[in-house]
Parts: structure tokens; sequence; C-alpha cells
């Protein structure tokens, strides 16, 4: 069971905000993490290098959020290890086929206004949803 | 490190922070917000109206100086249609993101704990990214 903590999501939305700004901002790019990550595998290597450095930006802050917030800020659901593996290759799958994941089409894509964004979400939204309700929550 | 490449390591810490106080980092947390039909939890509807609220702000404004129009597709407003594989791929993502609670970003973040769900959880996402990339090279 989990309350609602208002104040706390909307506090971290608006510093997910600024952190998409500041990489518009320094390289003219959207943060989109799961294009960010396939990208670091892309031939091009001038691209790799700020891939990299806002990926490893990334791991950094959760050794930061660890020391602050652990060990609160981080739980696993409940989820044996064959369907922790049946979902991460669902999400990378998924979100390259979709062209975007929660921050991409979420934050981005939604932040221009961006109507593929919006059915996007919508769609990854409903579908959560019903997995959910099938599969059962995680308490 | 350079100067230049200050921006997006901050920009990715920034992020981490944002991941991790909002409670995108509790996969309980995300599953509990997808729980629609149960003990329902809010609270990360809040996590995208902050953030597309700022970033959406700051667009506008940044879209006005003329020195700085996206060099990126991505960034440009219209961009591709909405076609099946958008579709398609939105669909798969939400299922994965229902069954582990996590998406991209948060288990990059939770890294850092060293748990093995999560790191499981990152290969696996790797293995998704690399047979899209694979499916699309067979398929050209």
């Amino acid at each position: 069971m989990h309350h609602f903590t208002p104040w706390r999501a909307l506090g971290g939305g608006v510093l997910l905000g600024v952190a998409a700004s500041l990489l518009w901002l320094s390289t003219g790019r959207a943060a989109g993490v799961s294009g960010i990550l396939a990208g670091l595998f892309a031939p091009r290597s001038d691209e790799r290098r700020w891939r990299a450095l806002f990926l490893a930006g990334l791991v950094a802050g959760g050794l930061v959020l660890r020391m602050m917030l652990a060990p609160s800020a981080f739980a696993a659901a409940e989820r044996g290890l064959p369907l922790v593996v049946t979902a991460g290759l669902l999400v990378g799958f998924g979100a390259r086929l979709g062209g975007g994941c929660t921050s991409g089409h979420g934050i981005c894509g939604l932040g221009r206004l961006s109507l593929r964004s919006l059915i996007a979400v919508g769609v990854f939204m409903a579908s959560g949803f019903l997995t959910v309700a099938l599969v059962g929550g995680s308490r | 490190m350079t100067r230049r490449d200050v921006g997006p390591f901050m920009a990715g810490l920034l992020f981490a922070l944002g991941l991790g106080l909002s409670g995108m980092t509790d996969a309980r947390k995300v599953i509990g917000f997808l729980d629609l039909t149960g003990a329902w939890d809010a609270s990360l509807a809040l996590v995208m109206l902050g953030a597309i609220a700022v970033h959406g702000a700051f667009l506008r404004l940044a879209n006005r100086h003329p020195l700085a129009a996206g060099e990126d597709g991505r960034a440009a407003p219209g961009g591709p249609p909405v076609d099946a594989a958008l579709l398609a791929g939105a669909a798969l993502f939400g299922v994965g993101w229902g069954l582990a609670g996590y998406c991209p970003g948060p288990a990059i973040v939770s890294l850092a704990t060293g748990s093995v769900r999560v790191i499981v959880f990152v290969l696996a996402m790797l293995a998704g990214q690399a047979a899209f990339a694979f499916r699309r090279v067979v398929t050209r």
C-alpha cells in the first residue's frame, strides 16, 4: 500500500523538467533515455560522448540518492526473474519500435505538444493499466 | 572533462535526482500508479505534470530565440506521422512497464543500488534494443 505523495512527485517532476531543459540547452537534444541509450551503440562516434556523459550522470545521481534518501528511494517490485527478463525485453524493444519511452514521449514530446507523443503516452499508460490489472499490483 | 561535458553530465545527474525524489525509482510505487482497478496511487501523474509544465515553458521560450532552432529532428515540430509501429511499440512498452515497474530512466538510475533484479532488467532491456536494431537491419 502506498501513500499519495503529491509534493514530492511535483517537486521531482519540476527537477525532471529542469534537467531536460539543461540537456536541450547544452546539446540541442531531447532527453529521451531509451534513445540516448540506444545511440550509445550507434556508429557515429561524435554523438556518443554526450550520451555517455548523460547516462553517467544518471548513475552518479543514483549514487547521490542512495546517500541522501536510501533506502526509501529505491525498491524493486516483488516479481520473479523470468518476469523481470520479459519486462526488460518488452521495454527495450517497445521503446525503440514506438520511438520513445516515458521520458522521450512523456516529458519531451508532451512538452512540445506532439500529437504522436500524446498518442504514445495514452497507449502505454492504457497497456500498463491493463497489465497490472491482469498480473496484479505489488503490495 | 571539458567545459562542454558539464551540461550533459549535470542534466543526467539532475534527471536522476528528479526521478528519485518523485518516486519513479520505487518500482512498487510505479506499479501502484498503474494499479487503476486496485489501490491506485495518483502521485506519479503529478511527476509528469510538473516536468511537462517546466520543460514545455522552457521550449516555448527557447524556440522563440533565433539561435536556438533544434538541430535534432525530434526537437522540430511535425515529425513522422502516427503509424502502426508507434502504436505497437507503445503497447509493448506499457506491458513491460506494468510487469516490472521500471521504465528506462529509473532502471539506469537504480543500477546504483547493485540490485540483481535491476541489473537483470537493464541487460534484458539492452537485449530488447539490440533485437530491434537487428530486426531493422534484416528487414531493410
